[in-house]
């Protein structure tokens, strides 16, 4: 068993753990909105009361995302942005942020492209504190699984209303950090969020692992992150940040605009 | 890249968990993997089901039209001036390419799962049609994922598939070809798992769909191999066949794996030339990686994204192949080489004049390979050309190729 406090994920929710709160984590894409903007945008989220950061890295072929962060991921690539960019830029954000945790999150080639010892290595030098690869499922996952445990890196998988019992104790074995559940059958940014079907599944999950739940696609707002944590240690969200970085006319703007997204979300959150 | 020492046993292949060596595999997001698993147990079941099988070679023989014709192509090998030149006639199927062979398996798949509604991708609308077919005959729901640029380039086959009522979906993100089609395709999938059945075009996909489409396609192989021994009383000498993702390929290939003295081309879509970077030949100029549920060779840019392709086909216009190819590259077993688009369309064109039958464009560039191959080889030497589809489709292309308003 790796040691708690060993990885600020870990810190975090043993923090929010000891206040009785429930975390808030956020999703932007690398490079969306501009290169120079990204770790800007970044301080906004924390600033405003975001608790962990998914820094999304874009990738051509975004097979889980809906259409806004599939355009969010095109125009990031527009700006050039690539998995080494997204390490730089989290070494950029971790000068002058050090309890924050962050985590990448994207799909599995631009890994294999680095070679998953590179990148569990660069992941590390960069401040990072885990990663989440939405196609590399637990059969799959094993060698990326143990280079980044190796580093005290959290590896964060992805639970499903179609994950059968046998699944999910066979993927919280590997699970670490925290794990993401996601709400509905669907893309993220879909709509069709069913509250109970939450409350069910995250009980099943429950009697599996005492890791935190966080729970993620479909949340719009402070009501719908409040509804989805109430049986769960936290919200994901991400769309809706990423629809209002594209609708800004520049970096200015989109940090008013997530800034004040976040902050409604904590505050229904802490009320 | 050498041989193994020790004879392979192909049919052991891919493993329980869907890996070709280090290829195949199932790289999708958790949603999918329990609609997976169920299709993966059900076709284990059905595979070996005496009465699955007996309704798939009914299917086969009367609403497909099989066996498909071994055709001597005399004036073809004439003009190569080597080996004989046999087309395997898979243009003559019912809907004019081998793609049906594959949809008319999955359909009796779809019809054992009880779901209503059947979805697909496609590049140049073969495997839209063909699915389409299938649903209207049983009757199933259907939604069509086509590339907005596909949808421009192959309206013959568009208007087919309305025709079929299948709702034909074009796809505006990325490259807006079929390897889009197939993420959104897969997207659809995501949100409609519980009534949706994902009939996969080519043998790519995460595990089961590279094995199972392969063994629908395999009838190719072996009705080709049984009309050798028949028609010229040996095996061919070499095989050769297009490769996109690889299903007519496959098919043709799979039942001579194990037979030692028959050489195997898959030709690949070369585009502008190997050269000038603008074509669609993984397995030539690509590199290992993971996309669209499997670990296969990919046309990608130094960050692992993957980068656009050129053919003029629209069906050999992706950047992947199917794993079992990339596996049986790796081994040494196939081998994988190129046809330009400017060798293609001489092909199409020798072809239609020698023959009177009009390829294919896809098809048409293993018939360009296949003229080059017989030139080396010996009269008394056979080599077998999988004639995938027929080019009625691709007419269009041609003709404004030559200036022509059809």
């Amino acid at each position: 068993m790796v040691s708690e406090l060993n990885n600020r994920i870990d810190r975090r929710f043993a923090k929010l753990r000891s206040e009785g709160r429930k975390a808030l984590v956020t999703y932007i894409v690398a490079g969306d909105g501009g290169l120079e903007n990204t770790v800007e945008l970044m301080h906004q989220l924390v600033a405003s009361g975001s608790d962990l950061i998914e820094l999304g890295v874009p990738f051509s072929d975004p097979m889980a995302e809906g259409p806004v962060i599939q355009k969010g991921h095109e125009r990031a690539l527009e700006q050039k942005a690539s998995l080494r960019k997204c390490l730089e830029l989290l070494k950029e954000f971790r000068s002058r942020d050090e309890e924050t945790p962050v985590i990448l999150m994207g799909y599995a080639n631009p890994i294999e492209k680095m070679g998953a010892e590179a990148f569990a290595d660069a992941l590390k030098e960069a401040g990072g504190d885990g990663a989440l690869t939405v196609d590399l499922p637990a059969e799959e996952a094993g060698p990326l699984n143990d280079l980044l445990n190796a580093r005290e890196l959290r590896n964060i998988f992805l639970l499903t209303p179609t994950t059968s019992d046998e699944r999910i104790a066979q993927i919280t074995k590997l699970a670490s950090g925290f794990v993401y559940y996601v709400s509905l059958k669907g893309v993220t940014g879909a709509g069709h969020l069913d509250l109970d079907s939450v409350r069910d599944n995250l009980a099943r999950i429950r009697c599996h692992t005492n890791l935190p739940l966080c729970v993620g696609f479909g949340i719009k707002d402070g009501a719908s992150a409040k509804a989805v944590s109430a049986d769960g240690d936290g919200a994901v969200v991400g769309s809706v940040l990423v629809a209002a970085v594209g609708d800004s006319a520049d970096g200015a703007a989109a940090k008013d605009r997530i800034g004040g997204i976040v902050a409604e979300m904590r505050s229904a959150l802490d009320g | 890249m050498t041989k193994p020492s020790s004879p392979i046993d192909f049919g052991a292949y891919p493993d329980a968990r869907g890996h070709f060596g280090e290829f195949g595999g199932r790289f999708v997001s958790e949603t999918l993997i329990s609609a997976l698993d169920e299709l993966q147990e059900m076709y284990q079941r059905l595979k070996n089901d005496a009465d699955f099988q007996a309704a798939f070679d009914y299917d086969l023989a009367h609403y497909v039209g099989r066996p498909s014709p071994l055709y001597l192509a005399e004036r073809l090998t004439e003009s190569a001036g080597g080996a004989k030149i046999w087309l395997k006639r898979e243009d003559l199927n019912h809907t004019g390419a081998h793609k049906v062979n594959n949809t008319v398996g999955q359909a009796l798949l779809a019809k054992h799962s009880g779901k209503k509604r059947v979805i697909a991708e496609t590049g140049a609308g073969q495997h839209g049609v063909a699915t389409a077919t299938v649903a209207a005959r049983l009757g199933l729901k259907c939604a069509v994922y086509m590339g907005a640029e596909d949808v421009k380039r192959q309206s013959p086959n568009v208007y087919r598939m309305k025709l079929l009522g299948a709702e034909v979906i074009p796809v505006e993100s990325g490259s807006k070809t079929l390897k889009d089609a197939m993420n959104e395709a897969m997207r659809d999938w995501v949100t409609n798992v519980d009534d949706t059945f994902y009939i996969i075009g080519t043998v790519a996909g995460p595990h089961p769909y590279p094995q199972l489409v392969r063994d629908f396609n395999s009838i190719i192989g072996r009705e080709a191999r049984r009309q050798s021994l028949e028609q010229f009383g040996q095996l061919p000498d070499a095989l050769v066949a297009c490769v996109g993702g690889g299903s007519n390929a496959i098919g043709l290939f799979h039942p001579f794996l194990g037979d030692e003295s028959v050489k195997m081309y898959g030709v690949e879509a070369g585009g502008d030339g190997l050269e000038t970077g603008r074509h669609a030949a993984p397995l030539n100029d690509g590199v290992p990686g993971i996309l669209h549920g499997n670990r296969t060779y990919l046309m990608e840019d130094e960050d692992g994204q993957i980068i656009e392709t050129h053919s003029v086909s629209a069906g050999l216009d992706y950047p992947g192949v199917g794993p079992e190819h990339a596996w049986l590259h790796d081994i040494g077993r196939v081998d994988y080489v190129t046809a330009n688009d400017d060798e293609a369309l001489t092909a199409f064109r020798t072809l239609t004049r020698k023959e009177g039958i009009i390829p294919a464009l896809e098809s048409s560039h293993a018939v360009a390979y296949g003229l080059k191959l017989a030139a080396t080889m010996r009269p008394d030497q056979n080599i077998v050309v999988n004639l995938s589809g027929r080019g009625d489709k691709d007419i269009f292309t041609v003709a404004a190729i030559d200036g022509i308003e059809v």
